[in-house]
């Protein structure tokens, strides 16, 4: 699938540099890495950056100005395989929050002259813009499972993550699960699995920095964080964290804030899609 | 400690154990080379992990538990097993979550592939409850059979010493008199305690276990002790208040596979595997490789899963079970039903941790119940 | 057939693989190819016995296992043995790019085999759809090694489109073999002037059928073997004479895994071959 020494790059769009740090905090791996790839833009690493086309690209990042979207489709153009790192390239990240608000009264909070300011009104997910070969999700990432999907596609065969939820991974570590013995609230039922259960073990709720999991069954989680542990509003803005503009967080969010009185629609130029696992 | 009732002869199969030797009782073990699992409280619970010291144990403390609820509770007096069954089950240390398999490394011929030895883990379980014993002879059933044996199941379960305790209270998920296997320890133990206070009756369940009771001295116990023990494993039965009419449920919930219940249960279940996580004896498994970037050496390695998993039945043309409806089905009627067919026992033992620990407690009895009483539903469902 | 005669799963250790070297690769139809291989340590592949029906687990490092049904000929024994494989998954997709040489593991054999035995002195229907008439294949070479120990064999073999039917040479020679054919597509091209149509109305019209001295062997996608079973029920022919392959996620193949269940069966250990009366309240079940 890749000739040797693949080109590599990872280029970044709206996001906090987080998931590139997960390449980079592969230290044990990383000189194999630069072994076995030519790392040929990686601004985080070095400042020599050579122009594409790549074979495989690492995109972190959501679309949130006219220039990123058309920087993003070239950058299509150069990759032949395309794959997100983290949730706002997957998801749009804990920007798309303003897919759920006035863009315009966040931008006059914010900024003294809000008029300097070029930007979409919404935070999106690579893929609503290009063809995505992978998505890894995360906030940040996993770097074993970043070391996973390089490595399967440096052998030639298609990555694998699992689709179970953080209830499998939090309970194989031997942890005690957080919302029957002390009563938090913690989306691990719902959440994409990926990140070893990290929050449960701390003794914390899961707040699903990686996503819904397949078939989500929000509704009847919220209906059992409702039932004593939080009000409404915090219910909201539990599904509407990390991944706000995930599908089925989108949409169970919503839910909550109308529950709660605090109505909250999707920018109008939005329709929440259904979001399909990238690979089998 | 001796008296006129207490019989004088040395092999007697119940003796007692007075707590202030039991510290001695368990270097004992630890002197044998057994490594002690027993419980402690970790993360709000009483979970199963190594110990060594008296004080390791949950002195004084029991559990509260009720469907999607577990609570810790301090008793009135200091009980060291006064508690009833928590999160963990026995089957971590016997069918560990994460097993490494087979190695595969690559040499001038090509792949070198050999299986991964075992470790030669000797482990004293300490504070094994009936409900319990039942789920390792469950194990036993699918991991050693006459086609296929387990390697690492078999080596751990032929090495460990196995100490049970008897349960003197139960909680409300608890339903092992239903399931004929509890509360009180029958068999498959080496050594099975009664806890009073000053110390234990203790029966002796093999010469293993004998040589831990001739070793530390230990007497027969009083006629006395023996009628407290049996009022105190009497105490667990009278607690038991949640029934599953197992024979019943057995024979009718295989034909009860349409029913619209599943329709109902699915909207409240997660499918977040929780149940299948913390049974004691749900064994299913999955296997990846393990690999590093050149490919030199690859491992083949087991980690738990479960029915509830959307992949979990996935063939070329997508899941099999691809609806909650259809996983929770499997989950339940496998463990019921099916499990007898395949395994000549039932797979569920009564410990009630499904109940307890599913987030949202549905409740296992509540739904066998629903969905065996109901004649009037039509089973002959489409191709 | 019960778990004594079968022949022993190569080691105790369920899931170690042995090394296997591929030594011709077929291309079949699109996206299908048979794989020859043999095991490289020759005592192995000397002790190495499979019967019609069987399964092997197919490993590649760093990739995963697949479970591949059997598809060339059971006294071959002892020399290459052969896999038609399609590339469909992410394990089948990697395997598709080995080529004559390249290594991979092998466990097996697992699994149930077509029933051989009940067979004898009996006519046979064979019935399959698509790569269905690959596990079927190495019943066929049996039938016509002892061709004599049968009675009528009739082939009635269904593919979306006549590009699609697979081993097309092979099954001229089955009917040079006293083997009767016949082929139906889904959908007929311009060069096709055989039958369209299912699998099943290939029974339902099939002459001379004798019910009580039949057996019919199945395989296939699963909506296609059920009104296989229907169609030979409608002929007379009893459900403990009907056979056919099912197809789970495995990935132990000894029934210690948990993927394959199937109501009260694994469908490793105790299939991939039923007898029809064991399975038809499950097959009305969907997503079972």
């Amino acid at each position: 699938m890749i000739a040797v020494r693949p080109k590599l790059a990872v280029i970044k769009f709206a996001s906090c540099d987080g998931c590139q740090l997960s390449l980079l905090s592969l230290e044990d791996e990383l000189l194999t890495i630069a072994r076995a790839v030519q790392i040929s833009h990686f601004a985080e690493a070095s400042s020599r950056l050579e122009p594409g086309p790549y074979d495989l690209t690492l995109v972190e990042g959501s679309i949130t100005t006219p220039e990123d979207r058309h920087r993003l489709k070239k950058l299509r153009e150069d990759s032949k395989l395309l794959i997100t790192i983290g949730a706002c390239a997957t998801s749009g990240g804990v920007q798309a929050l303003r897919n759920f608000a006035s863009h315009d009264d966040f931008m006059r909070a914010v900024y003294a002259r809000p008029d300097f300011i070029e930007t979409l009104a919404t935070s999106t997910p690579i893929a609503a813009h290009v063809k995505v070969d992978f998505e890894l999700r995360g906030c940040p990432i996993d770097k074993h499972q970043l070391l996973e999907v390089i490595a399967s596609l440096l052998a030639g065969h298609r990555p694998r993550t699992s689709t179970e939820s953080v209830c499998q991974a939090c309970k194989r570590r031997g942890n005690v699960c957080v919302v029957v013995a002390q009563n938090l609230p913690c989306l691990g039922p719902v959440t994409h699995s990926g990140c070893g259960a990290i929050c449960p073990t701390y003794d914390r709720g899961c707040y699903g920095c990686f996503g819904p999991t397949v078939q989500p069954n929000t509704v009847a989680l919220s209906d059992h964080l409702l039932s004593g542990r939080v009000n409404e509003s915090e219910a909201a803005m539990l599904m509407h964290g990390i991944n706000a503009y995930a599908p089925e967080f989108a949409t169970e969010g919503q839910r909550l804030w109308q529950l709660a009185g605090l109505p909250k629609t999707l920018h109008s130029s939005l329709q929440p899609a259904r979001h399909e696992e990238p690979s089998a | 400690m001796t008296s006129a009732t207490e019989s004088q002869e040395s092999n007697a199969a119940v003796v007692w154990l007075p707590r202030a030797i039991f510290q001695a009782f368990l270097d004992l073990l630890s002197a044998d080379g057994y490594q002690i699992i027993g419980p402690r409280i970790e993360q709000g619970a009483i979970v199963y992990a190594p110990l060594e010291r008296v004080e390791d144990l949950p002195l004084g403390w029991t559990d509260e538990q009720g469907p999607g609820l577990y609570r810790l509770k301090k008793r009135a007096d200091e009980a060291a097993f006064g508690y009833v069954v928590g999160p963990h089950s026995w089957k971590r240390f016997l069918f560990p979550p994460q097993t490494d398999l087979m190695r595969s490394k690559q040499t001038d011929e090509g792949w070198d592939m050999s299986p991964v030895e075992p470790a030669d883990d000797k482990y004293a379980f300490l504070g094994v409850r009936a409900c319990e014993l039942a789920a390792m002879e469950v194990q036993d059933r699918v991991f050693m059979t006459p086609m296929f044996t387990d390697e690492l199941y078999q080596r751990r379960r032929s090495q460990s010493l196995i100490i049970a305790v008897n349960c003197t209270s139960a909680a409300p998920t608890c339903f092992c008199t239903s399931m004929n296997s509890g509360p009180k320890c029958h068999k498959g133990f080496d050594l099975a305690l009664t806890e009073l206070t000053g110390g234990f009756v203790v029966e002796i369940g093999s010469e293993l276990g004998r040589r831990f009771t001739d070793r530390l001295m230990l007497v027969p116990v009083t006629t006395q002790r023996e009628q407290d023990a049996a009022a105190a494993q009497q105490q667990a039965v009278d607690q038991i208040t949640r029934t599953l009419d197992r024979e019943h449920v057995q024979s009718t919930l295989k034909n009860r596979l349409n029913h619209k219940r599943w329709d109902e249960v699915a909207e409240k279940c997660l499918s977040c595997a929780n149940c299948t996580m913390v049974c004691p004896t749900c064994f299913c498994s999955s296997v990846d490789d393990v690999t590093n970037l050149v490919d030199e050496e690859v491992i083949r390695q087991r980690h738990w899963d479960s029915c509830f998993n959307f992949d979990f039945s996935h063939i070329s043309g997508g899941p099999v079970r691809d609806q909650t409806r259809s996983r929770y089905r499997q989950w339940l009627t496998h463990k019921l039903t099916h499990w007898v067919d395949q395994f000549g026992t039932s797979g569920c033992v009564g410990c009630g941790r499904c109940i307890a620990w599913c987030p949202v407690g549905i409740d296992l009895t509540e739904e066998a119940r629903i969905l065996c009483e109901d004649p009037a539903v039509p089973e002959e469902g489409q191709p | 057939m019960n778990a004594e005669s079968r022949p022993a799963t190569l080691a105790c250790h369920p899931w170690v693989a042995h090394v296997a070297i591929v030594t011709e690769v077929r291309s079949e139809i699109d996206s299908v190819a048979t794989f020859r291989m043999r095991f490289r340590d020759p005592e192995i592949a000397r002790q190495y016995r499979f019967l019609p029906g069987q399964f092997n687990m197919l490993y590649l490092p760093s990739c995963g296992e697949s479970a591949i049904s059997h598809s060339g000929p059971p006294e071959n024994s002892g020399e290459d043995f052969w896999h038609t494989i399609r590339f469909v998954g992410r394990v089948t997709d990697s395997i598709a790019k080995l080529k004559v040489g390249d290594q991979l593991g092998v466990r097996g054999p697992f699994g149930s085999a077509w029933p051989l035995d009940a067979c004898r002195g009996r006519d046979v229907i064979i019935m399959s759809g698509g790569l269905g008439l690959a596990p079927l294949r190495p019943m066929i070479y049996a039938l016509i090694a002892q061709r004599e120990s049968y009675g009528r064999v009739v082939l009635l073999h269904g593919a979306r489109t006549p590009d699609t039917i697979l081993y097309p040479e092979e099954i001229s020679q089955w009917r040079d073999h006293g083997i009767e054919v016949e082929l139906t597509v889904d959908r007929a091209s311009n060069e096709w002037d055989g039958n369209v149509g299912v699998v099943p109305l290939l029974l339902d019209r099939l002459s001379n059928v004798r019910p009580s001295e039949t057996e019919v062997v199945t395989c296939g996608p699963e909506i296609m073997m059920h009104y296989s079973a229907v169609s030979a029920l409608g002929r007379g022919i009893p459900e403990t004479s009907i056979w056919m392959s099912m197809e789970r996620n495995m990935q132990c193949a000894a029934g210690l895994c948990g993927h394959c269940q199937w109501g009260p069966w694994f469908v490793c250990k105790d299939g991939p071959v039923f007898r029809y009366d064991t399975i038809r309240s499950l097959l009305k079940v969907r997503d079972l």
